[in-house]
């Protein structure tokens, strides 16, 4: 499984030309120039505590396996090992679930379970002809389920507006009936070691430092505050999402 | 690194309503705890048994390698007297006497002369930023000098244990956070042992570890110090 971090840029990625004639991706010395998105900086060579810790806060990115944002690979895999699925029904299940409002596209369902067939993480197991399109089953291979496992054993990063990722954790916990509530202490632990390291910011910084460290502390007390109310509220949630 | 106090297996029922159900917790000295939990989970009854304000109906606690839970009530109050600190939220300074009585309180308890109690006391108030306001009552101290004011009185005498039981509890969140960075820079420097209950996330991120009560029983997000 890919460690968390700095995102750093693929270099190696390639690039194409656009139709108004602009690369494709930008370099990323046009976005730095910008003033938004990922910095190739790294947060060793930033020159104040206020720097390294910017960079440190906005150069994260919430899971880099699979692109940014919602793991919704992982998502998937852990939906998967409930039972075999057909692509169908995996987007149904992970739209009821976890898609609130932000549907997946059939096309991105099949983009990913190609992509986690390519990687070893599914199979298929029959392909059943009918009267419409091919439906292809996809199962769940020992290596997906030890990342499904690994994943949801670890604590995310402590960083603001990961709701969705530990939501989607904590569902598929449930649903698996793995050990929700400590999957939850971890996260706990992992939240007040980074609120740890903010205060002590704040304490021997600066005002500019502690202006800086008090937003970091306040969003992580937010997210805390909803780890303790969905650990109060796990075996209401657990009847809700087990079939 | 050296256990300063520890409660073993420790339970507690207020009538029919069990408080504590097997709780286990060891502090090493010197070290900053934070003790969590929700409402009614026992977390300030786990405070109230290790500072041996409350004896268990069955498991230890041990303080300084010394058991408590089997000492007479007379020798509880001794131990506290001698040893420990305490800072609660709210209500605690006798309103009759002077903040700077207030702080010198433990020390005229403990037998001291009046005068060198108040001598004693007066450098704590310089050091809480409460010069100037040792001659006023409790009623014309702001809710912020006043948690200041039972924080001097909880070191005063210089407690190998500090107990602080929502020590910011009723104070706003500025307010909040000078009195812990005197919490914690004091009891730093007196080498105290600090065990802080706190539902409140940015007072546990002053500590050294976390645990949380939950049903009577403790769970702790790290792994236990290695003690001797």
């Amino acid at each position: 499984m890919q460690g968390w971090g700095p995102w750093v840029p693929d270099e190696g990625i390639k690039r194409s030309t656009s139709l108004i004639g602009h690369p494709w991706p930008p370099p990323v010395q046009a976005r730095e120039n910008r003033g938004f998105g990922p910095t190739t900086r790294k947060i060793e060579e930033a020159d104040t505590p206020i720097q390294r810790h910017t960079l440190r806060v906005y150069t994260r990115r919430i899971h880099p396996a699979y692109g940014t944002g919602m793991s919704v690979p992982l998502t998937l895999l852990g939906l998967l090992e409930r039972e075999p699925s057909h692509g169908y029904d995996l987007k149904r299940d992970y739209d009821t679930f976890f898609g609130r409002g932000r549907p997946l596209s059939f096309g991105q369902v099949y983009a990913t379970l190609g992509r986690l067939s390519r990687d070893g993480k599914v199979v298929m197991d029959e392909v059943s002809p009918g009267e419409g399109p091919e439906r292809k089953r996809y199962v769940i291979t020992e290596a997906g389920a030890t990342e499904v496992d690994s994943w949801l054993a670890e604590p995310v990063e402590a960083e603001p507006h990961l709701q969705t990722v530990l939501f989607a954790k904590v569902v598929l916990a449930l649903m698996l009936e793995r050990p929700a509530e400590q999957y939850l202490d971890a996260q706990r632990a992992k939240h007040l070691g980074r609120m740890r390291e903010l205060t002590e910011l704040r304490r021997t910084g600066g005002l500019v430092d502690g202006l800086l460290a008090d937003h970091g502390l306040f969003h992580l007390e937010a997210d805390l505050r909803w780890i303790d109310t969905t650990s109060a509220r796990l075996d209401a949630l657990a009847k809700e999402v087990r079939r | 690194m050296s256990t300063a106090l520890e409660s073993r297996n420790v339970v507690l029922s207020f009538g029919e309503t069990p408080a504590l159900r097997g709780a286990t917790v060891t502090v090493a000295t010197g070290e900053i705890l934070a003790v969590m939990g929700p409402s009614g989970s026992g977390k300030s009854t786990l405070l109230h048994c290790l500072a041996g304000i409350l004896v268990p109906q069955s498991g230890e606690i041990v303080f300084g390698g010394r058991r408590v839970d089997t000492l007479t009530e007379d020798e509880r109050s001794r131990l506290r007297r001698d040893h420990c600190g305490f800072v609660f939220q709210t209500g605690q300074l006798v309103p009759e006497l002077t903040a700077e009585e207030n702080v010198a309180l433990p020390l005229l308890l403990g037998g001291l002369r009046r005068d060198k109690a108040l001598a004693q006391a007066r450098p704590w108030l310089e050091r809480l930023g409460l010069e100037g306001l040792g001659a006023r009552r409790s009623g014309e101290l702001s809710g912020g000098q006043a948690q200041r004011v039972a924080l001097a009185r909880g070191l005063v005498a210089r407690p190998e244990v500090l107990f602080a039981d929502e020590p910011t509890g009723s104070l706003d969140s500025l307010t909040g956070e000078h009195v812990m960075d005197l919490l914690v820079d004091s009891a730093r420097a007196e080498g105290a042992t600090v065990v802080v209950v706190t539902h409140d996330a940015r007072v546990a991120a002053y500590a050294d570890r976390t645990v949380i009560v939950r049903d009577g029983k403790v769970t702790s997000l790290a792994p236990e110090p290695v003690l001797s």
